[in-house]
C-alpha cells in the first residue's frame, strides 16, 4: 500500500465513537464482527415482518439479498402490506435508501477502491459498514473494517431473514401474535436516535401531521411521500430564520446552526446519523 | 406480480444510489444544504411510516392493540433497551392486548 491517506477530515469536529480507533487488525476485526453480528441478527425481525404481511419466502429473501438496506426493506414491505401500488411503495423505500449515496461519497476516498471493484463494494455501503470504516485511522484498516463488517452483516442478515420468515409462516396468524407491531417498532427504533435537535423533531412532527391528514384522502403510498416534504419545508423555514438572525432582526432560540460546522449526515459517530442499532453497540 | 415489480424497482434504485456515492467525483453532493436535506429526509419518512403503520389499516385511521405495542416500544427506547428487545416488547404487548380482547 504505497499511499496511506489521512481520513480524519477537518469536518470531523466531534470526538470519535466510544472505542478509540485502533490500528491493530484484531481490534478492527473485533469491532467489525461486533457490529455485523448485532445488526445481522435484526434480519430476523425483517423476516418475521415481511412474511407476516404476506410476502412469500422467496420475495422476503430476495429483498434481503438484493436491497440490503434495512429501513428501505421495512418501508417497502409496510407499504405493500397497506395495499400501496408497487411504484409508490418503491419510491418511499428509495428515498430512505438515498442516504447511502452520502456514505458512499465519504467512503470512496477512504477505501480508494479501483473502479472495477466499486460495483461490488457498493452493495455493502450502508449505515453500519460506513460507521465502522470511517472510524479507522488508515486505508488498510478501513478496507479491513469495511470487508469484515459487510461480509458478516450480509451473511447474517440474510440467514436471519430466512429463519424469521420460516418462523412467521409456521406461526400462521401473525396478527394474533402481535407481529404486525414489529414494523412500526423498527421504524421508531431507527428514528429515535435521530431526534436530537429541534429541526429533526419539528420535521418528524410535521411529517406525522401530513401523513395522518392525507391518509384518508389520497391513494395508499402517496401520503408517506407527501410527508417527506416536511424535510425541505423545515429547512426552508430554518434558512429564513437564520438569514433574519444574521441580519440582526430576529433572535430565534432553539434553532440549530446550519453550515459545514454541523454536518448532519456524518456516519462517523454523530448522534444524528447513528441508528439505534449502532447506539446499542456504543 | 406487483410485489415482484416493487422488489425489482427498489433493488435497482437502492443499489444505484449506493453505487452513485462510491463512483461520483468528490464534492458532487457536498453542498451543506444537500447534506442537510439527505439527513432530514429519513427523519420525516421514518416518522410518517411509524405513524402510518401504527394508526392505519390501509387508508383508514384506527386505534388498536398495535398502538399499545408501539407505545411500549417507545418506553423501551427511552430506557435504552437494545434494538431487538424494543421490537420484542412491541410484539409481546400487542399480542397481550389482543389476547385480552383489546
Amino acid at each position: 500500500m504505497p499511499e496511506q491517506i489521512e481520513i480524519r477530515t477537518t469536518e470531523r469536529a466531534a470526538p470519535p465513537p466510544p472505542a478509540p480507533p485502533s490500528t491493530s487488525d484484531a481490534a478492527v476485526i473485533r469491532d467489525a464482527l461486533g457490529v455485523g453480528v448485532a445488526v445481522g441478527l435484526s434480519g430476523f425481525a425483517f423476516g418475521v415482518t415481511s412474511a407476516g404481511v404476506g410476502l412469500s419466502l422467496l420475495q422476503t429473501c430476495a429483498l434481503s439479498l438484493l436491497v440490503f438496506t434495512g429501513a428501505s426493506q421495512f418501508a417497502l414491505v409496510g407499504a405493500l402490506a397497506a395495499g400501496g401500488n408497487p411504484l409508490t411503495a418503491a419510491a418511499g423505500a428509495f428515498f430512505l435508501g438515498a442516504r447511502n449515496a452520502f456514505y458512499g461519497l465519504r467512503l470512496s476516498a477512504v477505501l480508494g477502491y479501483r473502479s472495477t471493484v466499486k460495483p461490488f463494494a457498493a452493495h455493502w455501503v450502508i449505515d453500519e459498514t460506513s460507521a465502522v470504516t470511517l472510524a479507522q485511522p488508515d486505508r488498510r484498516t478501513a478496507r479491513l473494517g469495511f470487508t469484515v463488517t459487510g461480509l458478516t452483516l450480509y451473511v447474517l442478515w440474510n440467514l436471519t431473514t430466512l429463519v424469521g420468515a420460516l418462523g412467521a409462516e409456521a406461526l400462521g396468524d401473525t396478527e394474533a401474535w402481535g407481529l404486525d407491531a414489529a414494523g412500526p417498532a423498527v421504524f421508531l427504533a431507527l428514528l429515535a436516535p435521530m431526534l436530537k435537535d429541534t429541526v429533526e423533531r419539528v420535521a418528524a412532527g410535521l411529517a406525522v401531521v401530513l401523513v395522518m391528514v392525507t391518509l384518508p384522502l389520497l391513494p395508499t403510498g402517496v401520503p408517506v411521500l407527501i410527508s417527506a416534504l416536511a424535510a425541505p419545508a423545515v429547512l426552508v423555514v430554518q434558512g429564513r430564520r437564520e438569514r433574519a438572525k444574521e441580519a440582526g432582526t430576529a433572535q430565534e432560540p432553539g434553532v440549530v446552526p446550519a453550515g459545514p460546522a454541523d454536518p448532519p449526515a456524518r456516519p462517523d459517530g454523530a448522534p444524528e446519523s447513528r441508528t439505534a442499532i449502532e447506539e446499542d453497540r456504543a | 406480480m406487483n410485489v415482484w415489480i416493487a422488489i425489482a424497482v427498489t433493488a435497482v434504485g437502492c443499489y444505484l444510489v449506493k453505487y452513485l456515492g462510491l463512483a461520483a467525483p468528490a464534492g458532487v453532493l457536498e453542498r451543506p444544504l444537500v447534506k442537510r436535506l439527505a439527513a432530514l429526509l429519513p427523519v420525516a419518512l421514518l416518522a410518517a411510516l411509524t405513524a402510518q403503520q401504527t394508526f392505519s389499516d390501509g387508508s383508514h385511521l384506527m386505534l388498536d392493540a398495535k398502538a399499545a405495542g408501539v407505545a411500549a416500544a417507545a418506553v423501551a427506547l427511552v430506557m435504552r433497551a437494545p434494538f431487538l428487545l424494543v421490537v420484542g416488547v412491541a410484539v409481546a404487548v400487542t399480542a397481550g392486548v389482543r389476547a385480552l380482547g383489546g
